[in-house]
């Protein structure tokens, strides 16, 4: 038994996933787990849940913010913002993410290994 | 940080939080249903679609606590639910741990006290005693002392003492204290500074009679002067002698003797100590000589430089000096004059002490499997419900934790009392004996370290059980699907521990047994309706020619007391400590070395009516009479050992002589039955009886034979001799007094045996009554069943009980077997203790019996009044 599927993504990356979410527009958890699931063609299967715990962990850092409101459905729902020094975080871990992706891709890559 | 408002934050945070999962769920539910599920189907689907909402709102809440104090806190809450409901259990652990901790705290306070913890000087590092080599014996003559002091290069300096009686009369009543005769740099050399007053110094000394000061311990100071700071500079009498109060010693300083605390230090070279004693050179009365190492120096240079000092002296005073060799001791107790059977009875106890917290731990193991196995359901439920076995087992950890910190709590604190009272106890009278065993930081230390030990280690039994629970088993089979009959953990602790307390209880019996058995052996002379009264005419400033006068004078005045039936007079009493001893050779031996010598042989200087006084029979020939004077030929009474050693047998002794060690031709005039002399263990020893007449002595001890009771006589006693001379310190006591002191080890020896055996059943209660009581439950259902079947109560018992007893007579047997076994060990250190005694052995067995019954009896009153209607309901 697997105890949640993030443990599947590397650390960090449903944090990451959430705030580029964020980024585009403000949203509360359910829309979240909608949207990532879409924009990954349904290639990530978030447990819905596994949400909630990487939220806490954004809003404790001061990375988010959340504010109750009604959803354009007018459900009550809260609402989760990105803030200013979340921008930040998530445009150095995508730098940091995007050099580890290249040094992954390149190490699989069947080309020349650069040692020769 | 301000934590409060934070506190209330996050109790708002964490309702958002499940407010939100809330309306998540409901919102991917209403989803569900527009996609045309029914209400219930997407409820469900939405709920499997989330995951584990506890899990996981408990991991978002984990975010926001402070992680570990937070958790813990968590845990010892539910911890403390858990056992709420398993009172039984609950009591049952604390209890046995509890009991071992207390145990072990007072057995290791003792050692503490006794072995480990250093003098109360400063540096006692580097404090060293000096002991002859090869013997466990320190002491020296005046004249040595001042050599080794000043010829060696290896100690700062050498301090010496010994400690005496003496009659103190500061203007009132005269009493008799203990004074700490020590060598005028005593205080220097140890570092001691006066809480009052000055101490005395070196060169306060200038030789014999010059130095007649007096230092107060501050004990004596508050309660002999009432805490008065006018007490310097004061002159009161010892002994008739004029001396000066100089100053009171530190608070915490009662000399340098363990558990012997004088009243008051005076100098060596103080009127007290006669001139002759200073300068004879054959004359080794100085108890201990001791002094810090110099910095660099060890040991063995230092031993060295004494033996190198010895040789000198030998050379120098071939007459006076043998076996000037040395060793270097902790003074602590006395070197190991009593460091070494201490040390050994110490030992011996700790062994006890660790078998009872074996014990403890094996029962603690067996009552924590017990639970587990009790709780497989639930943790097999917890499991699958999704719960990780990490966090189970932290719930265990922290069950046992608690258990182990309340029982050692619990232990500690009973130990606590009782070395407050054994600190306060004054074992006797006459010596000014303490046992500081206070607990200190060490012992409080060990207890919890071993509290926690033994608790976590066997709280952990039940991990393997755990990690192996299968949920989905176990959640369907239900619990007791298979009651174990194949021989488990828990039976082969349950034996060990039973093991266990047979030793204990067989070893504490046998000690019990030997001590009544060596009190009601024969003396050689009666115990009851005899008192003794202990004088020093010393004391009260007699003259050698006045004392036999006097000494006549108070046996008259006893003897005319109503109810006294006859008065002898001794110098010292068998089993009284203190007698005198002389190498004996036979008649015809001219060369009087040792090596020559038959036997050597304790010397009672005693009046005519001693004898009868004492009750010791006179086996042939006749006692002494006043005309057995200085004037008349030297004459003895020896007992039976010393006519068979001496003369070959009893008949032919009678008129023959023998010599003593200067040469002095005795007589023997009359054969008395043998005794006990030094101690109750001894073999028959040779024993002799002379006039006192012949050898006076100052310091005696009448011998009172009446058939009045102690108290009065004791203080008719008091009253006749004041009114002979009213600056005489007395001490009255009933004859078994003195006898306490020999009787002190073997007594203390047999009382702690005691204590562990009580204990050791205690235990095996607890142990017994877990196993009982566990199976009952366990078997709850299966007996009902038997019952609504029509099974007999002995049917059912049997059914119960049968196996906890099987176990109960298994280990002890395997327990009485190892305790005959140890007791062989035993009978070093108590009296006549010997395993093979059918009552030992009948008592064992019936005392792990009415254990057994004890035990068990109420898990087979339950089992007997089980209602199978009721229990068939259930489940």
């Amino acid at each position: 038994m697997t105890e949640t599927t993030s443990r599947d993504l590397f650390p960090g990356a449903l944090e990451m996933m959430i705030l580029e979410s964020l980024r585009r527009q403000p949203a509360h958890g359910y829309a979240l787990v909608q949207h990532i699931q879409q924009r990954s063609n349904n290639l990530l299967q978030v447990e819905e849940g596994s949400l909630y715990p990487a939220l806490q962990r954004l809003l404790k850092a001061k990375l988010v913010k959340a504010e109750w409101g009604v959803s354009s459905t007018n459900r009550r729902v809260r609402t989760y913002q990105i803030t200013a020094s979340g921008l930040g975080h998530l445009e150095q871990q995508i730098s940091s993410f995007e050099r580890m992706f290249e040094g992954i891709t390149l190490v699989l890559s069947p080309g020349e290994s650069p040692a020769s | 940080m301000n934590w409060i408002p934070r506190f209330f934050r996050r109790a708002k945070l964490y309702d958002d939080l499940s407010e939100e999962i809330r309306l998540h769920i409901e919102e991917r539910a209403e989803q569900l249903m527009g996609e045309g599920l029914s209400p219930a189907e997407a409820q469900q689907q939405a709920r499997r679609a989330f995951g584990n909402r506890t899990l996981l709102e408990e991991r978002s809440r984990e975010v926001w606590q402070w992680p570990t104090v937070e958790s813990i806190w968590a845990d010892v809450r539910f911890a403390l639910r858990q056992l709420r409901k398993s009172p039984g259990f609950t009591i049952a652990a604390v209890l046995t741990l509890a009991l071992a901790i207390g145990a072990n705290a007072v057995v290791f306070s003792v050692m503490n006290a006794f072995v480990l913890r250093p003098l109360n000087v400063p540096e006692p590092q580097s404090l060293y005693a000096l002991q002859h080599g090869g013997e466990v014996d320190g002491t020296e003559s005046y004249p040595d002392y001042r050599d080794l002091r000043d010829r060696n290069r290896s100690f700062e300096s050498l301090v010496a003492y010994t400690v005496a009686q003496a009659g103190l009369d500061a203007g009132t009543d005269p009493t008799s204290v203990w004074a700490e005769e020590a060598s005028g740099n005593y205080f220097d050399a140890l570092g001691l500074q006066p809480y009052l007053g000055r101490m005395f110094h070196a060169t306060d000394e200038h030789g014999p009679d010059s130095a007649p000061y007096i230092v107060l311990t501050y004990a004596y100071w508050h309660t002999h002067f009432q805490d008065d700071r006018g007490v310097v500079g004061r002159v009161v009498r010892l002994n008739k002698h004029p001396f000066t109060i100089l100053g009171v010693a530190p608070q915490d300083f009662h000399g340098t003797l363990l558990f012997f605390n004088p009243d008051l230090f005076i100098p060596m070279e103080s009127p007290l100590v006669a001139a002759s004693d200073l300068t004879a050179r054959g004359n080794h009365w100085v108890f201990e000589t001791m002094g810090h190492l110099r910095p660099g120096v060890t040991p063995a240079q230092a031993v060295a430089d004494l033996n190198s000092i010895g040789t000198q002296l030998e050379r120098a005073y071939p007459k006076d000096e043998s076996k000037m060799t040395f060793a270097l001791v902790r003074p602590n107790l006395y070197g190991d004059f009593l460091g070494r059977p201490v040390k050994a009875f110490m030992a011996g106890l700790m062994l006890l002490a660790g078998l009872i917290l074996l014990a403890a731990c094996a029962n603690l193991g067996s009552l924590f499997a017990a639970r587990a196995a009790d709780r497989s359901r639930e943790v097999a439920l917890r499991l699958a419900l999704g719960s990780t076995r990490t966090r189970i087992l932290r719930g265990l950890l922290t069950e046992a934790v608690l258990i182990s910190l309340v029982g050692g709590a619990v232990g500690l604190t009973g130990s606590v009392v009782l070395l407050r009272a054994l600190s306060a106890w004054q074992p006797f009278p006459r010596w000014p004996i303490h046992i500081g065993v206070n607990p200190d930081a060490t012992v409080y230390g060990m207890a919890l370290v071993l509290a926690l030990i033994s608790g976590i280690l066997f709280g952990a039994v039940p991990v393997r059980q755990v990690l192996r629970t299968n949920a989905y088993e176990v959640v369907k089979a239900g619990s007791g699907g298979k009651a174990g009959r194949r021989i488990g953990l828990r039976d082969v602790l349950l034996v060990v521990q039973i093991a266990i307390c047979a030793v204990l209880v067989t070893s504490s019996m046998v000690a019990v047994r030997g001590l009544a058995r060596s009190l009601h052996a024969n003396f050689g002379f009666d115990v009851q309706n005899v008192m003794l009264a202990e004088t020093d005419l010393g004391m009260a400033g007699y003259s050698a020619d006045r004392v036999p006068a006097m000494q006549k004078r108070m046996i008259d005045a006893l003897k005319a007391l109503p109810g006294v039936e006859s008065v002898g007079l001794a110098d010292g009493v068998p089993m009284g400590g203190g007698a005198g001893n002389s190498m004996v050779f036979t008649d015809t031996t001219s060369d009087l070395r040792p090596s020559n010598a038959v036997t050597a042989a304790p010397i009672f200087n005693i009046s005519p009516e001693y004898f009868r006084a004492a009750g010791t029979a006179l086996l042939s020939g006749r006692i002494f009479t006043w005309q057995d004077d200085k004037d008349a030929p030297r004459v003895a009474v020896v007992n039976r050992e010393f006519a068979r050693k001496l003369f070959g047998s009893e008949m032919g002794a009678l008129g023959r002589y023998y010599k003593m060690w200067d040469g002095t031709r005795i007589q023997v005039v009359g054969i008395a039955e043998d005794g006990k002399y030094g101690s109750l263990t001894e073999d028959p020893q040779p024993a002799m009886f002379l006039p006192i007449l012949q050898s006076p002595s100052n310091s005696t001890q009448l011998v009172v034979r009446s058939s009045r009771d102690p108290q009065m006589l004791g203080a008719a006693m008091r009253n006749a001799l004041r009114q002979l001379d009213a600056g005489l310190p007395v001490l009255i006591e009933t004859r078994d007094k003195p006898m306490a002191v020999l009787m002190f080890g073997p007594r203390m020896a047999t009382v702690s045996l005691g204590v562990l055996g009580v204990m050791g059943a205690l235990l095996s209660i607890t142990g017994i009554f877990g196993m009982a009581a566990y199976s009952v439950s366990k078997r709850l259902k299966e007996l009902g069943i038997r019952i609504a079947l029509g099974a007999q109560r002995r049917e059912v018992l049997q059914a119960a009980l049968g196996r906890p007893l099987k176990l109960l007579a298994l280990g002890s047997a395997a327990g009485l077997l190892l305790g005959v076994l140890a007791s062989r060990v035993l009978a070093f250190i108590v009296y006549q203790a010997t395993p093979r005694d059918p009552v030992v052995l009948g008592g064992v067995v019936v005392a792990m019996l009415l254990l057994g019954l004890i035990a068990t009896w109420i898990p087979a009153q339950r089992a007997i009044s089980v209602d199978p209607l009721i229990l068939l309901r259930e489940d």
